[in-house]
Protein backbone atom coordinates (compact mmCIF):
# COMPACT_ATOMS: atom_id res chain seq x y z
CA UNK A 1 0.00 0.00 0.00
CA UNK A 2 1.52 3.27 0.99
CA UNK A 3 4.99 3.69 0.32
CA UNK A 4 5.30 7.45 1.46
CA UNK A 5 5.24 7.28 5.46
CA UNK A 6 5.77 4.69 7.75
CA UNK A 7 5.51 5.47 11.44
CA UNK A 8 3.69 4.36 14.14
CA UNK A 9 1.74 6.52 17.02
CA UNK A 10 4.81 7.59 19.52
CA UNK A 11 4.33 8.16 22.68
CA UNK A 12 7.78 10.29 23.36
CA UNK A 13 6.37 13.65 24.67
CA UNK A 14 7.62 16.85 22.65
CA UNK A 15 9.66 17.23 20.37
CA UNK A 16 13.82 16.49 20.78
CA UNK A 17 15.55 19.75 20.90
CA UNK A 18 18.13 20.58 18.51
CA UNK A 19 21.55 21.36 20.15
CA UNK A 20 21.88 24.89 21.11
CA UNK A 21 24.08 26.22 18.58
CA UNK A 22 25.44 29.01 21.57
CA UNK A 23 26.69 25.51 23.16
CA UNK A 24 27.80 23.98 20.12
CA UNK A 25 31.60 22.97 20.48
CA UNK A 26 33.73 23.75 17.76
CA UNK A 27 35.64 20.11 18.34
CA UNK A 28 34.00 17.02 17.51
CA UNK A 29 33.27 17.32 13.54
CA UNK A 30 34.32 14.49 11.28
CA UNK A 31 34.43 14.31 7.51
CA UNK A 32 34.42 11.57 5.06
CA UNK A 33 36.32 12.81 1.63
CA UNK A 34 35.99 9.97 -1.04
CA UNK A 35 36.24 7.27 1.91
CA UNK A 36 36.24 4.01 0.14
CA UNK A 37 37.11 0.07 1.94
CA UNK A 38 38.21 -2.57 -0.02
CA UNK A 39 38.79 -5.86 1.61
CA UNK A 40 40.42 -9.13 0.62
CA UNK A 41 38.81 -12.56 1.24
CA UNK A 42 39.03 -15.82 -0.12
CA UNK A 43 36.61 -14.93 -2.10
CA UNK A 44 38.49 -12.27 -3.89
CA UNK A 45 38.02 -8.69 -3.56
CA UNK A 46 35.04 -7.41 -1.35
CA UNK A 47 34.01 -3.60 -1.72
CA UNK A 48 32.67 -2.53 1.36
CA UNK A 49 32.84 1.24 0.72
CA UNK A 50 32.71 3.28 -1.46
CA UNK A 51 33.08 6.83 -1.97
CA UNK A 52 31.78 8.08 0.78
CA UNK A 53 31.54 11.89 1.22
CA UNK A 54 29.95 13.46 4.85
CA UNK A 55 30.43 15.99 7.07
CA UNK A 56 28.87 15.17 10.65
CA UNK A 57 28.86 18.66 12.51
CA UNK A 58 29.89 18.91 16.19
CA UNK A 59 27.80 18.38 19.08
CA UNK A 60 25.20 16.66 16.85
CA UNK A 61 23.53 12.96 16.76
CA UNK A 62 24.33 11.14 13.81
CA UNK A 63 22.73 8.12 12.64
CA UNK A 64 23.92 5.58 10.44
CA UNK A 65 21.44 3.46 8.88
CA UNK A 66 21.56 0.12 6.66
CA UNK A 67 21.25 -3.82 6.54
CA UNK A 68 23.64 -6.15 7.64
CA UNK A 69 26.56 -5.91 5.81
CA UNK A 70 26.10 -2.60 4.19
CA UNK A 71 29.38 -1.18 6.02
CA UNK A 72 27.90 0.53 8.66
CA UNK A 73 30.70 -1.28 10.94
CA UNK A 74 33.68 -0.39 8.41
CA UNK A 75 32.18 3.29 7.94
CA UNK A 76 32.40 4.14 11.88
CA UNK A 77 35.78 2.06 12.30
CA UNK A 78 37.27 4.09 10.27
CA UNK A 79 36.44 7.38 12.85
CA UNK A 80 38.96 6.01 15.37
CA UNK A 81 41.11 3.99 12.79
CA UNK A 82 39.77 0.54 14.09
CA UNK A 83 40.05 0.11 10.48
CA UNK A 84 42.02 1.97 7.64
CA UNK A 85 40.19 3.05 4.81
CA UNK A 86 41.86 1.54 1.59
CA UNK A 87 41.10 5.12 -0.41
CA UNK A 88 40.10 8.87 0.48
CA UNK A 89 40.66 10.49 3.72
CA UNK A 90 38.65 10.94 7.38
CA UNK A 91 38.89 14.19 9.01
CA UNK A 92 38.30 14.90 13.09
CA UNK A 93 38.19 18.36 13.68
CA UNK A 94 39.70 19.10 10.18
CA UNK A 95 43.28 16.64 10.60
CA UNK A 96 43.47 13.60 8.37
CA UNK A 97 43.96 10.77 10.93
CA UNK A 98 45.75 8.64 8.05
CA UNK A 99 48.96 10.51 8.96
CA UNK A 100 49.09 9.96 12.89
CA UNK A 101 51.96 7.84 14.57
CA UNK A 102 50.91 5.36 17.11
CA UNK A 103 51.04 7.60 19.77
CA UNK A 104 49.17 10.38 18.02
CA UNK A 105 46.26 7.46 17.48
CA UNK A 106 46.15 7.29 20.99
CA UNK A 107 45.96 10.64 21.65
CA UNK A 108 43.10 10.54 18.88
CA UNK A 109 41.32 7.34 20.59
CA UNK A 110 41.42 9.59 23.81
CA UNK A 111 39.13 11.92 21.87
CA UNK A 112 36.54 9.21 20.90
CA UNK A 113 34.51 6.94 23.08
CA UNK A 114 33.12 4.02 21.80
CA UNK A 115 30.16 1.67 22.97
CA UNK A 116 29.08 -1.79 21.29
CA UNK A 117 26.72 -4.12 21.03
CA UNK A 118 27.85 -7.03 22.96
CA UNK A 119 29.42 -3.97 25.70
CA UNK A 120 33.14 -5.53 25.66
CA UNK A 121 33.57 -5.34 29.25
CA UNK A 122 36.53 -6.82 31.31
CA UNK A 123 34.89 -9.73 33.20
CA UNK A 124 38.10 -9.70 35.29
CA UNK A 125 37.00 -6.19 36.55
CA UNK A 126 34.63 -4.49 38.66
CA UNK A 127 32.55 -2.02 37.07
CA UNK A 128 34.66 0.61 39.11
CA UNK A 129 37.75 -0.82 37.64
CA UNK A 130 36.44 -1.08 34.45
CA UNK A 131 35.15 2.65 33.99
CA UNK A 132 38.74 3.78 35.29
CA UNK A 133 40.81 1.46 33.19
CA UNK A 134 41.06 4.55 30.19
CA UNK A 135 42.23 6.71 33.04
CA UNK A 136 44.56 4.13 34.23
CA UNK A 137 46.26 3.90 30.85
CA UNK A 138 46.25 7.36 30.18
CA UNK A 139 48.22 7.35 33.44
CA UNK A 140 45.77 10.32 35.37
CA UNK A 141 46.36 10.53 38.70
CA UNK A 142 44.35 8.00 41.13
CA UNK A 143 42.78 11.28 43.03
CA UNK A 144 41.42 12.64 40.02
CA UNK A 145 40.38 9.08 38.33
CA UNK A 146 38.25 8.47 41.85
CA UNK A 147 36.51 11.73 41.28
CA UNK A 148 35.66 11.24 37.53
CA UNK A 149 34.74 7.92 37.86
CA UNK A 150 32.62 8.57 40.07
CA UNK A 151 30.91 11.24 37.93
CA UNK A 152 30.66 9.60 35.38
CA UNK A 153 28.74 6.63 37.39
CA UNK A 154 26.36 9.28 38.86
CA UNK A 155 26.07 10.29 35.08
CA UNK A 156 24.97 7.01 33.84
CA UNK A 157 22.50 6.27 36.95
CA UNK A 158 25.34 2.93 38.26
CA UNK A 159 26.01 4.12 41.24
CA UNK A 160 25.70 1.87 44.38
CA UNK A 161 27.44 -0.89 41.78
CA UNK A 162 31.05 0.66 41.81
CA UNK A 163 32.12 -2.77 43.44
CA UNK A 164 30.16 -5.23 41.44
CA UNK A 165 31.66 -7.44 38.44
CA UNK A 166 29.92 -7.37 35.26
CA UNK A 167 28.76 -10.92 34.69
CA UNK A 168 26.49 -10.25 37.89
CA UNK A 169 24.38 -6.97 35.96
CA UNK A 170 21.58 -7.00 33.46
CA UNK A 171 22.12 -5.64 29.41
CA UNK A 172 20.94 -2.54 30.68
CA UNK A 173 23.24 -2.04 33.07
CA UNK A 174 26.60 -3.45 31.16
CA UNK A 175 25.43 -1.09 28.41
CA UNK A 176 26.02 1.90 31.07
CA UNK A 177 28.96 0.57 32.18
CA UNK A 178 30.05 0.77 28.27
CA UNK A 179 28.66 4.75 27.99
CA UNK A 180 30.58 5.59 31.23
CA UNK A 181 33.64 3.71 30.31
CA UNK A 182 33.77 5.91 26.96
CA UNK A 183 32.73 8.85 28.37
CA UNK A 184 35.09 9.30 31.49
CA UNK A 185 38.45 10.27 28.82
CA UNK A 186 35.69 13.26 28.11
CA UNK A 187 35.84 12.76 24.37
CA UNK A 188 34.59 15.05 21.48
CA UNK A 189 32.62 12.24 19.80
CA UNK A 190 30.96 8.98 21.06
CA UNK A 191 30.47 6.04 18.74
CA UNK A 192 28.04 3.65 18.97
CA UNK A 193 28.28 0.27 17.68
CA UNK A 194 24.83 -0.94 17.49
CA UNK A 195 24.52 -0.12 20.61
CA UNK A 196 21.16 -1.49 21.97
CA UNK A 197 21.05 -4.07 19.17
CA UNK A 198 21.28 -6.72 21.82
CA UNK A 199 18.84 -5.31 24.28
CA UNK A 200 14.97 -5.72 25.18
CA UNK A 201 12.80 -2.93 23.78
CA UNK A 202 11.89 -0.89 26.88
CA UNK A 203 16.01 -0.80 28.18
CA UNK A 204 16.64 -0.06 24.69
CA UNK A 205 14.52 3.21 24.81
CA UNK A 206 16.25 3.93 27.93
CA UNK A 207 19.40 3.97 27.06
CA UNK A 208 18.29 5.58 23.77
CA UNK A 209 17.56 8.38 26.52
CA UNK A 210 20.43 8.32 28.00
CA UNK A 211 22.58 8.96 24.95
CA UNK A 212 20.18 11.89 24.29
CA UNK A 213 20.49 13.15 27.62
CA UNK A 214 24.30 12.88 27.43
CA UNK A 215 24.76 14.73 23.92
CA UNK A 216 22.35 17.36 25.62
CA UNK A 217 24.58 18.07 28.68
CA UNK A 218 28.22 17.43 27.30
CA UNK A 219 27.38 18.43 23.76
CA UNK A 220 29.27 15.71 22.32
CA UNK A 221 29.01 14.23 18.88
CA UNK A 222 27.36 11.13 19.02
CA UNK A 223 27.81 8.86 15.42
CA UNK A 224 25.38 5.58 16.23
CA UNK A 225 25.21 2.86 13.93
CA UNK A 226 21.75 0.61 13.57
CA UNK A 227 19.65 -0.95 11.33
CA UNK A 228 16.75 -0.07 13.70
CA UNK A 229 14.65 2.96 12.25
CA UNK A 230 12.78 3.20 15.47
CA UNK A 231 16.38 4.24 16.81
CA UNK A 232 17.02 6.80 14.49
CA UNK A 233 13.65 8.01 14.93
CA UNK A 234 13.81 8.09 19.03
CA UNK A 235 17.64 10.02 18.88
CA UNK A 236 19.23 11.05 15.60
CA UNK A 237 19.13 14.44 14.32
CA UNK A 238 20.32 13.43 11.15
CA UNK A 239 20.65 9.89 9.55
CA UNK A 240 22.55 7.99 6.48
CA UNK A 241 21.16 5.32 4.96
CA UNK A 242 23.50 3.02 3.37
CA UNK A 243 23.20 0.23 1.31
CA UNK A 244 26.17 -2.29 -0.28
CA UNK A 245 28.73 0.25 0.60
CA UNK A 246 27.42 3.41 -0.76
CA UNK A 247 24.89 6.34 0.49
CA UNK A 248 21.79 6.34 -0.47
CA UNK A 249 20.11 8.94 1.07
CA UNK A 250 20.88 11.85 3.82
CA UNK A 251 19.15 14.28 5.36
CA UNK A 252 17.54 15.37 8.53
CA UNK A 253 15.17 12.43 10.22
CA UNK A 254 12.01 14.05 9.67
CA UNK A 255 12.53 14.22 6.07
CA UNK A 256 13.68 11.13 5.77
CA UNK A 257 10.95 9.47 6.98
CA UNK A 258 7.88 11.84 5.71
CA UNK A 259 9.57 11.32 1.83
CA UNK A 260 12.37 8.20 2.14
CA UNK A 261 13.62 7.81 -1.62
CA UNK A 262 15.64 4.98 -2.17
CA UNK A 263 13.94 1.36 -1.96
CA UNK A 264 16.45 0.52 1.09
CA UNK A 265 15.25 3.04 3.08
CA UNK A 266 11.51 1.91 2.51
CA UNK A 267 12.87 -1.48 3.02
CA UNK A 268 14.26 -0.17 6.83
CA UNK A 269 10.92 1.66 7.35
CA UNK A 270 8.67 -1.39 6.37
CA UNK A 271 9.01 -2.43 9.95
CA UNK A 272 7.25 0.52 11.29
CA UNK A 273 4.96 0.54 9.01
CA UNK A 274 1.36 -0.79 9.07
CA UNK A 275 -1.12 -2.12 6.78
CA UNK A 276 -4.23 -1.14 6.28
CA UNK A 277 -6.69 -3.10 8.59
CA UNK A 278 -7.46 -6.62 7.03
CA UNK A 279 -10.88 -6.58 7.83
CA UNK A 280 -11.28 -3.35 5.52
CA UNK A 281 -8.82 -4.31 2.84
CA UNK A 282 -10.81 -7.56 2.72
CA UNK A 283 -13.95 -5.42 1.51
CA UNK A 284 -12.09 -2.90 -0.39
CA UNK A 285 -13.29 -2.26 -3.60
CA UNK A 286 -11.75 -0.69 -6.55
CA UNK A 287 -14.93 1.19 -7.46
CA UNK A 288 -17.82 2.66 -5.70
CA UNK A 289 -20.68 0.37 -6.49
CA UNK A 290 -23.28 2.60 -4.98
CA UNK A 291 -24.10 6.14 -3.83
CA UNK A 292 -23.93 5.05 -0.12
CA UNK A 293 -20.20 3.45 -0.84
CA UNK A 294 -17.60 5.33 1.50
CA UNK A 295 -14.42 6.60 0.24
CA UNK A 296 -10.98 5.27 1.57
CA UNK A 297 -8.50 8.13 1.63
CA UNK A 298 -5.03 8.16 2.70
CA UNK A 299 -4.17 11.64 4.02
CA UNK A 300 -0.41 12.10 4.30
CA UNK A 301 1.27 15.40 5.89
CA UNK A 302 4.97 16.29 6.56
CA UNK A 303 5.99 20.17 7.85
CA UNK A 304 5.74 22.39 10.72
CA UNK A 305 2.16 22.05 11.87
CA UNK A 306 -0.30 19.03 12.72
CA UNK A 307 -3.56 19.05 10.28
CA UNK A 308 -6.38 20.82 11.48
CA UNK A 309 -9.39 18.14 11.61
CA UNK A 310 -12.03 21.05 11.73
CA UNK A 311 -10.78 22.21 8.48
CA UNK A 312 -10.87 18.44 6.99
CA UNK A 313 -14.55 18.13 7.69
CA UNK A 314 -15.40 21.49 6.08
CA UNK A 315 -13.42 20.75 3.24
CA UNK A 316 -15.65 18.04 2.47
CA UNK A 317 -18.79 19.38 3.93
CA UNK A 318 -19.78 16.23 5.33
CA UNK A 319 -18.28 13.31 8.11
CA UNK A 320 -14.75 12.62 8.36
CA UNK A 321 -14.07 9.08 9.96
CA UNK A 322 -10.99 8.22 11.12
CA UNK A 323 -9.64 4.20 10.48
CA UNK A 324 -6.65 4.70 11.07
CA UNK A 325 -3.82 7.41 12.14
CA UNK A 326 0.16 7.21 12.24
CA UNK A 327 1.31 10.82 13.54
CA UNK A 328 4.70 11.72 14.96
CA UNK A 329 6.63 15.05 16.03
CA UNK A 330 10.14 14.74 15.33
CA UNK A 331 12.10 17.84 16.08
CA UNK A 332 9.39 20.07 15.57
CA UNK A 333 8.03 18.58 12.29
CA UNK A 334 4.55 16.97 12.19
CA UNK A 335 4.57 13.73 10.04
CA UNK A 336 2.09 11.18 9.45
CA UNK A 337 -0.32 9.27 7.82
CA UNK A 338 -4.50 8.98 7.73
CA UNK A 339 -6.74 6.99 6.57
CA UNK A 340 -10.26 8.03 6.79
CA UNK A 341 -13.54 7.30 5.55
CA UNK A 342 -15.43 10.06 3.23
CA UNK A 343 -18.61 10.23 1.82
CA UNK A 344 -18.56 9.01 -1.84
CA UNK A 345 -18.97 12.65 -3.51
CA UNK A 346 -16.53 13.82 -1.38
CA UNK A 347 -13.95 15.98 -3.50
CA UNK A 348 -10.27 15.04 -2.65
CA UNK A 349 -8.71 17.47 -4.14
CA UNK A 350 -10.50 20.24 -2.06
CA UNK A 351 -8.79 18.46 1.05
CA UNK A 352 -6.41 20.47 3.00
CA UNK A 353 -3.53 17.56 3.17
CA UNK A 354 -2.07 15.07 0.48
CA UNK A 355 -4.67 12.84 -0.52
CA UNK A 356 -4.65 9.25 -2.08
CA UNK A 357 -7.42 6.67 -2.96
CA UNK A 358 -7.25 3.94 -1.46
CA UNK A 359 -10.43 2.08 -2.89
CA UNK A 360 -14.26 2.13 -1.76
CA UNK A 361 -15.99 0.03 0.78
CA UNK A 362 -19.28 -0.54 1.06
CA UNK A 363 -21.54 1.87 4.40
CA UNK A 364 -23.00 -1.12 5.59
CA UNK A 365 -21.41 -0.96 9.61
CA UNK B 1 60.48 -48.62 58.44
CA UNK B 2 64.34 -47.74 59.69
CA UNK B 3 65.04 -43.95 61.09
CA UNK B 4 67.34 -43.52 57.79
CA UNK B 5 64.79 -44.77 55.58
CA UNK B 6 62.31 -41.68 56.86
CA UNK B 7 65.38 -39.44 56.68
CA UNK B 8 65.59 -40.32 53.11
CA UNK B 9 62.15 -40.46 52.01
CA UNK B 10 61.80 -36.80 53.73
CA UNK B 11 65.18 -35.49 51.81
CA UNK B 12 63.24 -37.04 48.64
CA UNK B 13 60.13 -35.50 49.30
CA UNK B 14 62.12 -31.82 48.94
CA UNK B 15 64.45 -32.71 46.17
CA UNK B 16 61.05 -33.30 44.52
CA UNK B 17 59.43 -30.32 45.22
CA UNK B 18 62.44 -28.25 44.77
CA UNK B 19 62.37 -29.53 41.36
CA UNK B 20 59.25 -29.23 40.03
CA UNK B 21 59.19 -25.68 41.87
CA UNK B 22 62.43 -24.44 40.26
CA UNK B 23 61.73 -25.89 37.11
CA UNK B 24 57.84 -24.52 37.09
CA UNK B 25 58.94 -21.35 38.38
CA UNK B 26 61.29 -21.59 35.13
CA UNK B 27 58.24 -22.20 33.01
CA UNK B 28 55.76 -19.24 34.18
CA UNK B 29 58.34 -16.60 33.55
CA UNK B 30 59.68 -17.98 30.26
CA UNK B 31 55.94 -19.56 29.12
CA UNK B 32 53.79 -16.69 29.47
CA UNK B 33 55.63 -14.24 27.08
CA UNK B 34 55.97 -16.84 24.85
CA UNK B 35 52.32 -17.99 24.95
CA UNK B 36 51.64 -14.08 24.71
CA UNK B 37 54.24 -13.57 21.45
CA UNK B 38 52.47 -16.61 19.89
CA UNK B 39 48.91 -15.07 19.97
CA UNK B 40 49.47 -11.43 19.54
CA UNK B 41 52.18 -12.24 16.78
CA UNK B 42 50.20 -14.71 15.19
CA UNK B 43 47.58 -14.45 12.18
CA UNK B 44 44.78 -11.56 13.59
CA UNK B 45 46.42 -10.89 16.35
CA UNK B 46 47.76 -7.09 16.74
CA UNK B 47 51.51 -7.71 16.38
CA UNK B 48 51.88 -9.54 13.47
CA UNK B 49 55.39 -11.12 12.73
CA UNK B 50 54.24 -13.99 10.93
CA UNK B 51 57.87 -15.68 10.25
CA UNK B 52 58.82 -15.40 13.83
CA UNK B 53 55.46 -16.76 14.51
CA UNK B 54 56.55 -19.99 12.74
CA UNK B 55 59.66 -20.20 13.45
CA UNK B 56 58.92 -19.84 17.57
CA UNK B 57 56.00 -22.53 16.92
CA UNK B 58 58.01 -24.80 14.94
CA UNK B 59 60.39 -24.83 17.80
CA UNK B 60 57.79 -25.08 20.40
CA UNK B 61 56.48 -27.92 19.00
CA UNK B 62 60.04 -29.55 18.56
CA UNK B 63 60.34 -29.75 22.13
CA UNK B 64 56.98 -30.87 22.79
CA UNK B 65 57.57 -33.91 20.55
CA UNK B 66 60.64 -35.27 22.59
CA UNK B 67 59.83 -37.64 25.50
CA UNK B 68 61.40 -36.35 28.77
CA UNK B 69 63.67 -39.14 29.42
CA UNK B 70 65.02 -39.11 26.34
CA UNK B 71 65.48 -35.08 26.69
CA UNK B 72 66.71 -35.67 29.90
CA UNK B 73 69.93 -37.36 28.63
CA UNK B 74 69.89 -35.34 25.09
CA UNK B 75 70.41 -32.18 27.20
CA UNK B 76 73.19 -33.34 29.25
CA UNK B 77 75.80 -30.79 27.18
CA UNK B 78 73.83 -28.08 27.80
CA UNK B 79 73.03 -28.70 31.36
CA UNK B 80 77.10 -29.15 31.75
CA UNK B 81 77.00 -25.44 30.58
CA UNK B 82 74.26 -24.02 32.61
CA UNK B 83 75.13 -25.49 35.93
CA UNK B 84 78.22 -26.98 35.95
CA UNK B 85 77.37 -30.09 36.52
CA UNK B 86 75.09 -33.09 35.48
CA UNK B 87 73.91 -34.17 38.17
CA UNK B 88 71.83 -33.74 41.24
CA UNK B 89 68.81 -31.55 41.61
CA UNK B 90 69.62 -28.59 39.51
CA UNK B 91 70.94 -30.55 36.93
CA UNK B 92 67.17 -32.00 36.80
CA UNK B 93 65.98 -28.59 36.66
CA UNK B 94 67.20 -27.69 33.48
CA UNK B 95 65.50 -30.45 31.57
CA UNK B 96 62.46 -30.41 33.54
CA UNK B 97 62.29 -26.36 32.84
CA UNK B 98 63.24 -26.85 29.25
CA UNK B 99 60.32 -29.12 28.42
CA UNK B 100 57.69 -27.86 30.85
CA UNK B 101 58.03 -24.41 29.54
CA UNK B 102 56.76 -25.08 25.65
CA UNK B 103 53.98 -27.00 27.02
CA UNK B 104 52.88 -24.48 29.46
CA UNK B 105 53.28 -21.78 26.59
CA UNK B 106 50.40 -24.09 24.82
CA UNK B 107 48.08 -24.78 27.30
CA UNK B 108 48.67 -20.54 27.99
CA UNK B 109 48.41 -19.56 24.40
CA UNK B 110 44.99 -21.55 24.15
CA UNK B 111 43.25 -19.54 27.28
CA UNK B 112 44.67 -16.22 25.87
CA UNK B 113 43.05 -17.12 22.57
CA UNK B 114 39.73 -17.39 23.79
CA UNK B 115 39.62 -13.87 25.30
CA UNK B 116 36.97 -11.83 23.20
CA UNK B 117 38.64 -9.68 20.31
CA UNK B 118 36.01 -7.42 21.12
CA UNK B 119 37.89 -6.65 24.74
CA UNK B 120 40.90 -6.28 22.77
CA UNK B 121 38.94 -3.43 20.39
CA UNK B 122 37.58 -1.84 23.34
CA UNK B 123 41.19 -1.36 24.57
CA UNK B 124 42.10 -0.13 21.46
CA UNK B 125 39.49 2.18 21.31
CA UNK B 126 40.35 3.84 24.88
CA UNK B 127 43.79 4.46 23.31
CA UNK B 128 45.63 1.21 25.09
CA UNK B 129 49.33 0.75 23.86
CA UNK B 130 49.98 -2.93 22.84
CA UNK B 131 51.68 -3.68 25.68
CA UNK B 132 49.14 -2.21 27.90
CA UNK B 133 46.14 -4.52 26.14
CA UNK B 134 48.52 -7.35 26.55
CA UNK B 135 48.80 -6.15 30.93
CA UNK B 136 45.73 -4.78 31.57
CA UNK B 137 43.24 -7.45 29.10
CA UNK B 138 44.66 -10.05 27.99
CA UNK B 139 46.48 -11.57 30.82
CA UNK B 140 43.98 -10.69 33.43
CA UNK B 141 41.02 -11.88 31.61
CA UNK B 142 42.88 -15.09 30.21
CA UNK B 143 44.24 -15.74 34.16
CA UNK B 144 41.86 -18.29 35.06
CA UNK B 145 42.54 -20.62 32.02
CA UNK B 146 45.82 -20.01 32.50
CA UNK B 147 45.92 -21.10 36.46
CA UNK B 148 43.79 -24.09 35.33
CA UNK B 149 46.92 -24.66 32.64
CA UNK B 150 49.67 -24.39 35.30
CA UNK B 151 48.40 -26.78 37.44
CA UNK B 152 48.65 -28.96 34.98
CA UNK B 153 51.94 -28.31 33.95
CA UNK B 154 53.05 -29.28 37.53
CA UNK B 155 51.11 -32.18 37.92
CA UNK B 156 52.91 -33.72 34.87
CA UNK B 157 56.16 -32.09 35.89
CA UNK B 158 55.41 -34.23 39.29
CA UNK B 159 55.11 -37.35 36.83
CA UNK B 160 58.29 -36.36 35.06
CA UNK B 161 60.43 -35.45 37.96
CA UNK B 162 60.33 -39.26 39.17
CA UNK B 163 62.51 -39.89 35.89
CA UNK B 164 64.96 -37.44 36.93
CA UNK B 165 66.67 -39.74 39.09
CA UNK B 166 68.17 -40.85 35.70
CA UNK B 167 70.79 -37.85 36.12
CA UNK B 168 70.72 -38.95 39.71
CA UNK B 169 69.13 -36.06 41.23
CA UNK B 170 66.96 -37.84 43.46
CA UNK B 171 63.44 -37.26 44.89
CA UNK B 172 60.78 -39.58 45.31
CA UNK B 173 60.25 -41.28 41.93
CA UNK B 174 64.35 -41.95 42.22
CA UNK B 175 63.50 -43.65 45.76
CA UNK B 176 60.58 -45.38 44.94
CA UNK B 177 62.59 -47.33 41.79
CA UNK B 178 65.91 -48.09 43.74
CA UNK B 179 64.27 -49.47 47.30
CA UNK B 180 60.62 -50.06 46.01
CA UNK B 181 61.90 -51.45 42.82
CA UNK B 182 65.23 -53.07 42.63
CA UNK B 183 64.96 -54.28 46.29
CA UNK B 184 61.49 -55.57 46.59
CA UNK B 185 60.60 -53.16 49.36
CA UNK B 186 57.24 -53.07 48.73
CA UNK B 187 56.32 -50.49 52.22
CA UNK B 188 58.40 -48.05 50.32
CA UNK B 189 57.01 -48.13 47.04
CA UNK B 190 53.68 -47.87 48.77
CA UNK B 191 54.64 -44.61 50.74
CA UNK B 192 55.75 -42.95 47.77
CA UNK B 193 52.85 -43.62 46.19
CA UNK B 194 50.36 -42.41 49.03
CA UNK B 195 52.92 -39.34 49.27
CA UNK B 196 52.94 -38.40 45.44
CA UNK B 197 49.53 -39.02 45.15
CA UNK B 198 48.96 -36.61 47.87
CA UNK B 199 51.51 -34.22 46.54
CA UNK B 200 49.31 -34.06 43.33
CA UNK B 201 45.80 -33.81 45.02
CA UNK B 202 47.13 -31.05 46.62
CA UNK B 203 48.40 -29.23 43.71
CA UNK B 204 45.09 -30.20 41.91
CA UNK B 205 42.78 -28.68 44.45
CA UNK B 206 44.63 -25.71 45.29
CA UNK B 207 44.91 -24.82 41.56
CA UNK B 208 41.08 -25.44 40.60
CA UNK B 209 40.02 -23.85 44.04
CA UNK B 210 41.97 -20.32 42.38
CA UNK B 211 40.44 -20.99 39.15
CA UNK B 212 36.70 -21.14 40.77
CA UNK B 213 37.49 -18.29 43.03
CA UNK B 214 38.02 -16.50 39.30
CA UNK B 215 35.52 -17.55 37.94
CA UNK B 216 32.85 -17.00 40.46
CA UNK B 217 33.17 -12.86 39.97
Amino acid sequence: MTGALAIGVSERSGARVVPDVSVRRIAGTVRFEGLGKTYTSSAGEVQALSDINLEIEAGEIYGIIGRSGAGKSSLLRSINRLESPSEGRVLVDGEDIAGLNEAGLIRLRRRIGMIFQHFNLLASKTVRENVALPLLIAGVPKDEAATRVAEVLKLVGLEGKEDTYPSRLSGGQKQRVGIARALVNRPEILLCDEATSALDPETTLSILRLLRDINRRLGLTIILITHEMSVIREVCHRVLVLERGQIVETGPVWQVFARPQHDATQALLAPLKRDLPADLAARLRPRAESLTDLHVVELTFAGEAAPDLAALSAAINGPVRLVQAAVERIEGHAIGRLVVLLPGRADLARLPLAARSLGHVAADD
Amino acid sequence: MSPQMIDRLISAFFDTVLMVSASAGIAVVAGIPLAVFLVISGPGGFFPAPRLNRVLGAIVNGFRAVPFIVLLVALIPFTRLVTGTTIGVWAAVVPLAISATPFFARIAEVSLREVDPGLVEAAQSIGASRWQIVRHVLLPEALPGIIGGFTITVVSMIGASAMAGAVGAGGLGDVAIRYGYQRFDTTIMVVVIVILVALVSLVQISGDTAVRRLRAR
